[in-house]
């Protein structure tokens, strides 16, 4: 999982958002080392919040990692903001590279027609076959850079390049929840039926936000890996059921720790 | 016994808001609450509550709200004022600042508020189901209020009741928000715009669109210039409430409580917390201007802005009804303040 190719990377840089944040900048694009980075700075800063021993965090209430920095908000009123920056810069240039902490997810994916819309056009934009098309989809291992856009929304990077493709040109006004889809170097899942321009190549049964799990709403967290299962419609069906019902456990997904 | 109070008409843009939702923004959850927070906490004072409490943000035309059951205080604050109608058929008229105490078939109709924001609180907090730690609604995950959705007719919002009668109804000045440009930090990309154009973004006037929402305000002006059309975008990283972003158009987009957690704009400036709860009063066609500040000089306004805050808060009083005042006092007041 670890590339090396942070030599090249931009200086360190601390950038405020205003007087209530600190982003740490690692650099300015999308690259596995760089996020490497990011996770190395959460899993630090997260080690330092929780062992209590540095009072520099005590005032920090979110922490979000993405693909090139790491925001950390505090709240002004109980946190010296300039200390914390001090306190945080330090921390990224002391912490190293977290990669492959993650968990790893096996999660089905329905490619049939009606679920995947933009299939057949990507298949003949690419001069493959869609039978083609879904295996390199379920043989490839994705990692989620950052959540966001809308809440449990993830941004996954490790599309095969022969995959890569632009946006649409006109967005649909509303994509179906649960729909696989992809755009440019990303993949996704949009957790919410919403407007998106990102081409969809098929649907998954499993939710990817369940507010009522307290802990963790959102299925995915950035450092996770994630592989697409091909299933047919009448196993999707039957899983698409027991999510409503509250009875497809998260659990059953994962993949053992080290497993590809 | 526990206060009830329902919805006879859920009127547009109410929304059930405390101080808002932390710790989920990792996972594109973001930390909502209510709009203008000094407001809240107003509100929630005159009425006795801590300032976190949950209550109504009103962002248009006002609820009407009956008692079905106890005895419920309430307090508005901000540009609005309310009806009263007793059970017993006696109009009264409401003014925000001063707290009512309503029972059981009293029904308050709220009035329209043109623009901005302005809260009710209820004593003891309106106690609806905390979800993820906060019971702001935030409609995009559809988690905090009722059923994660704004105030509708037919909602019931349990709520603290009194034991016995408390005779004094408190009040105080309206909370006046500082005046001036709204001041700002500047970045994190302002290296992504021409000189000229972080000059004409710090000295020239903007007018408030039309679009304005819970999650941020369009703002319109001479557009501003990016260093080159590929620095309109960024790689998304991490924006909050009071970030200014342009998109490539030049024209700024301010954030507010319920933007995105993450965003690909680049980000000319980030306005302070002092001043952030002034874009919640933010009208269509208002013209307003920014200012820059460092560091230092934001967190001496936030600590300005708490000085002001410890002495309104000092500043409340109440009023005895007359029927109480001409009654004997020497036993003390009626009942104890909760």
């Amino acid at each position: 999982m670890e590339t090396t190719v942070s030599d090249r990377s931009a200086p360190l840089r601390l950038l405020p958002l205003g007087d209530t944040a600190w982003t740490v900048e690692f650099g300015d694009r999308i690259d596995p080392a760089l996020h490497a980075r990011v996770l190395g700075l959460a899993g630090a800063l997260e080690t330092a919040r929780s062992s209590g021993l540095s009072g520099d965090f005590s005032g920090v209430v979110d922490v979000v990692p993405t693909f090139r920095s790491l925001t950390v908000y505090y709240n002004p009123l109980q946190s010296d903001g300039e200390r914390l920056g001090r306190a945080l810069m330090h921390l990224a240039e002391s912490a190293g590279t977290a990669s492959s902490q993650g968990r790893h997810w096996r999660i089905p994916v329905c490619f049939d027609d009606d679920f995947a819309p933009d299939l057949d056009d990507l298949a003949k934009a690419k001069g493959l076959t869609r039978e083609a098309v879904i295996a390199l989809m379920t043989e490839a291992t994705f990692q989620v850079y950052m959540i966001g856009f809308m809440p449990g929304f993830p941004y996954m990077g490790g599309l095969p390049k022969v995959l890569e493709i632009g946006r649409l040109s006109s967005p649909r006004k509303a994509v179906p929840a649960r729909s696989l889809a992809i755009a440019g170097e990303m993949c996704a899942v949009y957790p919410w039926q919403s407007p998106g321009g990102w081409r969809l190549i098929g649907k998954t049964p499993v939710p990817m936000f369940t507010a009522s799990e307290a802990a963790s709403p959102s299925l995915l967290a950035s450092g996770d890996r994630v592989c697409w299962q091909a299933i047919d419609r009448p196993l999707y069906l039957e899983m698409e059921a027991a999510a409503l019902a509250g009875v497809l456990a998260r659990s059953d997904l994962l993949l053992p720790q080290g497993d590809q | 016994m526990q206060g009830m109070i329902e919805v006879i008409d859920g009127g547009l843009g109410n929304s059930i808001q405390d101080a808002g939702r932390f710790g989920y923004r990792h996972m594109g959850i973001t930390v909502s609450g209510c709009l203008d927070p000094m407001l809240a906490r107003c509100a929630n004072a005159l009425v006795g509550n801590s300032p976190d409490c949950a209550g109504i943000e009103i962002r248009g035309a006002g609820p009407t709200l009956e008692v079905t059951q106890g005895r419920v205080r309430l307090a508005l604050a901000g540009e609005i004022g309310a009806t009263l109608r007793r059970g017993s058929g006696e109009l009264l008229v409401v003014a925000a600042w001063n707290s009512v105490t309503l029972d059981p078939s009293d029904v308050l109709e709220i009035s329209y508020l043109p623009g901005g924001t302005a809260f009710l609180a209820v004593a003891g907090g309106i106690d609806s189901p905390r979800q993820l730690g906060s019971r702001s609604t935030y409609q995009r995950a559809m988690i905090g209020g009722i059923n994660g959705k704004p105030i509708v007719t037919g909602n019931v919002l349990p709520c603290s009741s009194q034991l016995r009668r408390e005779a004094r109804e408190f009040k105080a000045t309206p909370w006046r928000h500082g005046d001036g440009p709204i001041r700002v930090v500047l970045g994190p990309q302002q290296g992504h715009f021409k000189p000229e154009s972080v000059e004409q973004f710090l000295g020239s006037d903007y007018q408030v669109s039309t679009q304005i929402d819970r999650m941020g305000v369009r703002l319109d002006g001479a557009p501003l210039q990016h260093i080159s059309a590929q620095a309109a975008d960024i790689v998304s990283d991490g924006v909050t409430p009071g970030v200014i972003q342009v998109p490539g158009n030049g024209q700024p987009i301010i954030l507010l409580a319920d933007c995105q957690t993450v965003g690909g704009y680049p980000k000319i400036a980030t306005v302070i917390s002092a001043d952030l709860p002034r874009l919640a009063q933010l009208q269509p066609g208002q013209s307003l201007r920014f200012c820059a500040v460092n560091a230092a000089q934001a967190r001496q306004a936030l600590l300005e802005r708490e000085t002001q805050w410890n002495w309104w808060a000092y500043g409340i009083t109440f009023d005895l009804p007359d029927a109480v005042i001409n009654k004997d006092l020497t036993a003390g007041w009626p009942c104890t303040v909760g």
